[in-house]
């Protein structure tokens, strides 16, 4: 019962998306108040009612209602409570529901926290929210239904696939969602503002906290789901340019290329055809990646729908989102008023320069990820694009946007002076260079591309606390009053310095992990002693354990160090016999500067086990570096100018302390 | 002047209209890549002559191993690798005794198997192989270019290859093969 009622709210939900998406545009067109003011209402009733059916859909998984065919399919009585809760979106119509619960989400929060919005503006942007939504509750009830029932109800469930029973994992998807999702309000900003013709520094400063808010979701959406690679899949790898994860890479990096092109809207009030069209693709690609995860086009670990007639549904919303946006901005970009030319040694030259390469990043990431799509399409081989293309390509254009970043997020406006920037960005050079020599002496790889890393990671770490230091003119005054100055900084510049620092300590973990690896791949007995990167592991015993709905093998690592006991690790090797399906547990310890990641293999015929020892160095730093940006833009978020928006509010700001 | 002037405005139409016809393209693409299986793998094989090879019997089945000279000789016919350790060739073996009862050749490579327990699997679930070899080492599956099994190959009378089916043959598939079968000939 409770079930046919979710079914019902999203029905609801449905027909309230469809209100929301076309009584509001007509009313801002004509003039009519009473239209316009439905959009807010439309807004919150269809959150309400997506809020009804997740519930739904929630119970039915905490309460093991098998007669459900997504509970039976995903979940089992003797599953962990965690991942029944997390169950919920470990599948495709359950995600789906995820998603448009997001939606609404985003578009109550628009409802609710947009009150410095022009009306009209307010209820163009709600609409289109609306429409989106629409589109996406129909995909949900017509191909994906998640409140089907089995008749008759089966005894109990299927399972959820072992490898997506973790923590990390139960909180990836929401995350990556929040973000995805998130840049629906970018586009729908922009769509707005097609539609009335107009983007100003305005515009540009309501879409920032909006975009804020889902690039940071998404950075720490993408790290999540990097972390949990890194941990279950079992040989010490963190990014893998498959399809999909390339799919959540993209609109990152089209959504980073945004946060940055808003600023010069704000600023300067120029680059704005530019802004609206980085809005709708940043969606867009968001859109895409849904699509290529959604419609089994790509084999992949997180294609869990393969059913064409989803894809057709979904390259059809596709269609109208992207297509229609993009022929909208054909018709309307054209008569937006541009602003001047201005001089390429500024702070507007140096963010126009960041936007080409990360978009010329994004599209190299885009051509790799569809080309063996395109090469099928045009009946040649079936290949797949990896590692060396993404290196070959990808990585260069990072080189110059790093290099150029301390010195252009130091640089002034409408004309800067490249020389002084460079003369106070003195000890960052300097500093730069000792890590350099520091890497090329330490670390056991030579590889070129090793050492770029290091020193792009700590030029720009490094650059970043010069810039923060230089603008509480620690340089300058005494120490004491430029604390003070530094205390007294708006939080933007706080989160944009952070999250810079974040970028940097990320590019040094990266590196560290990619060519610093130690790994030795050996069949061990146990009391057997190997050494690891300056340690000396012992495999102590390997016995049969019990888990909840699983049962291991474990083995016992205990690691010394020039004699002394420093920590002992278990790996298991995890059976599930509902699902009858091996999962590898790796056992990690971690420390600030490396993880020791060890993997229990099978046993050989001669009572051995094959085991494989990694010594990865820095790993931390990448969740840390990730961690920090995600920070960044919460710092930032938490800044009073955005909260009070560019037209102040007649009456009170009732907004500044929501 | 003035046509100058109208010359640039539709160039920057045409600007802004980039991204769309972009999209346009591909676009069309993601729709012709919906209607393929990207489960599907082509052989490299298809359209060459099989592999030359010599395989002994499964020991207690027959006395005739199987060879390249047993492939072709113009009829058409199936080589399925299997083994008794492999679940879904269990699931498929239905199909293959289907197949034998009307009138398909099917050979037999029996990977990385013990005799013994190959034997126990055809006496329980039924032989529809006419001749089996025995591969314990997996090496003729690598000539095969087999990526797991079960694994099934369509040959012609020539011994040419025609068709290669990755995965346990199921029910919706002999629509396929069927008539691939009745082309052979």
């Amino acid at each position: 019962m409770i079930a046919e009622l979710g079914h019902f709210t999203l029905v609801l939900a449905m027909v309230v998306a469809f209100l929301q998406g076309t009584l509001p545009l007509w009313g801002a067109a004509r003039r009519q108040a009473p239209l316009v003011e439905l959009a807010p209402a439309a807004a919150l009733l269809q959150f309400t009612l997506v809020t009804l059916a997740f519930l739904a859909l929630l119970n039915a998984h905490l309460a093991s209602d098998f007669s459900l065919a997504i509970v039976y399919q995903n979940s089992h009585s003797t599953k962990p409570l965690l991942y029944k809760f997390s169950g919920v979106w470990g599948n495709h119509e359950g995600s789906l529901v995820l998603w448009v619960w997001i939606l609404a989400l985003f578009g109550a929060a628009v409802a609710l926290f947009g009150r410095n919005l022009p009306r009209p503006f307010k209820a163009r942007v709600l609409a289109v929210q609306g429409l989106i939504g629409l589109g996406f509750l129909a995909f949900s009830l017509f191909t994906s239904n998640p409140f089907a029932r089995l008749d008759p109800a089966p005894l109990d469930g299927l399972g959820l696939n072992p490898i997506l029973q973790d923590p990390g994992l139960a909180f990836h998807p929401p995350m990556l969602y929040l973000g995805y999702v998130g840049f629906s309000t970018a586009y729908s900003f922009a769509m707005a503002a097609l539609i009335e013709g107009r983007v100003d520094a305005g515009w540009a400063r309501w879409v920032r906290p909006w975009t804020l808010a889902a690039w940071m979701a998404l950075t720490l959406g993408i790290a999540l789901g990097s972390w949990w690679a890194y941990y279950t899949l079992g040989w010490g790898g963190f990014w893998f340019w498959d399809p999909v994860e390339n799919a959540s890479f993209m609109p990152w990096l089209a959504g980073t290329a945004l946060l940055h092109s808003a600023i010069v809207v704000e600023k300067r009030d120029t680059l704005k055809s530019w802004t609206i069209l980085l809005a709708i693709l940043t969606f867009s690609l968001a859109l895409l990646g849904t699509f290529l995860v959604r419609s089994g086009v790509l084999t992949s670990v997180h294609a869990f729908a393969t059913d064409p007639s989803r894809g057709v549904f979904v390259l059809a919303l596709l269609g109208i989102a992207v297509g229609g946006s993009l022929a909208l901005y054909a018709w309307r970009a054209p008569a937006l008023q541009g602003g001047g030319a201005f001089a390429p040694v500024s702070r507007e030259g140096a963010l126009l320069l960041n936007n080409l390469l990360l978009a010329t990043a994004t599209a190299t990431v885009l051509l790799g990820t569809l080309y063996p799509l395109l090469l099928d399409g045009l009946g040649g081989p079936k290949i797949s694009v990896g590692p060396p293309f993404f290196n070959a390509t990808f990585l260069p254009l990072m080189v110059p946007l790093l290099v150029a970043l301390p010195a252009g997020s130091m640089i002034a406006w409408k004309r800067g002076d490249l020389p002084g920037v460079l003369s106070r960005l003195g000890l960052a050079a300097a500093g730069t260079v000792a890590v350099l020599l520091a890497a090329a002496l330490l670390a056991d790889t030579r590889s070129t591309l090793g050492l770029m890393g290091f020193a792009a990671g700590a030029w720009v770490l490094l650059g970043s606390l010069n810039e923060l230091a230089v603008r509480a003119g620690f340089f300058q005054v005494h120490p004491a009053r430029a604390w003070r100055r530094l205390k007294g900084l708006p939080r933007s510049a706080f989160s944009m310095s952070l999250a810079h620092m974040g970028l940097g300590v990320l590019i040094l973990g990266i590196t560290a992990t990619a060519t610093g690896q130690t790994e030795r791949i050996l069949a061990m007995r146990p009391g057997e002693t190997v050494a690891l990167a300056g340690y000396e592991v012992t495999l102590a015993s390997v016995e049969q354990v019990q888990g909840p709905n699983y049962a291991a093998r474990r083995g016992t690592f205990a690691v010394q160090r020039n004699g002394a006991p420093v920590t002992t690790v278990h790996s298991e090797k995890r059976f599930f016999p509902v699902e009858s399906m091996p999962v590898t547990k790796p056992g990690i310890h971690s420390t600030l500067l490396r993880d020791l990641y060890f993997v229990l293999g099978d046993p050989n015929s001669d009572g051995a086990w094959a085991v494989r020892l990694y010594h990865n160095p820095l790993v931390f730093w990448m969740w840390g570096g990730a961690g920090l940006m995600g920070l960044a833009g919460l710092v930032s978020l938490t800044d009073r100018r955005l909260r009070v928006g560019a037209p102040v509010p007649a009456r009170g700001s009732r907004a500044a302390t929501a | 002047m003035s046509a100058s002037a109208a010359d640039r405005a539709g160039r920057r139409r045409l600007l802004f209209a980039l991204p769309l016809l972009a999209f346009v393209g591909v676009g069309a693409f993601l729709a012709l890549g919906l209607g393929r299986d990207p489960s599907q793998l082509p052989s490299a094989l298809v359209g060459r002559e099989a592999p030359d090879f010599a395989l002994p019997p499964l020991e207690g089945r027959d006395e005739h191993g199987l060879s390249r000279a047993d492939l072709g000789g113009g009829r058409p016919m199936l080589v399925n690798f299997w083994a008794s350790w492999c679940v879904p060739c269990r699931v498929e073996h239905p199909i293959l005794d289907r197949l034998a009862r009307d009138g398909v050749t099917i050979q037999g490579v029996n990977h990385k198997d013990m005799p013994d327990k190959a034997r126990a699997f055809l006496e329980e679930l039924g032989d529809p192989y006419d001749l089996v070899g025995s591969d314990r080492q997996g090496r003729v599956s690598i000539d095969w270019g087999v990526y797991g099994v079960p694994e099934t190959y369509l040959l012609d009378g020539q011994g040419r290859i025609r068709y290669r089916h990755v995965g346990p043959l199921q029910e919706r598939d002999l629509k396929k093969l069927l008539p691939m079968l009745e082309e052979a000939r």
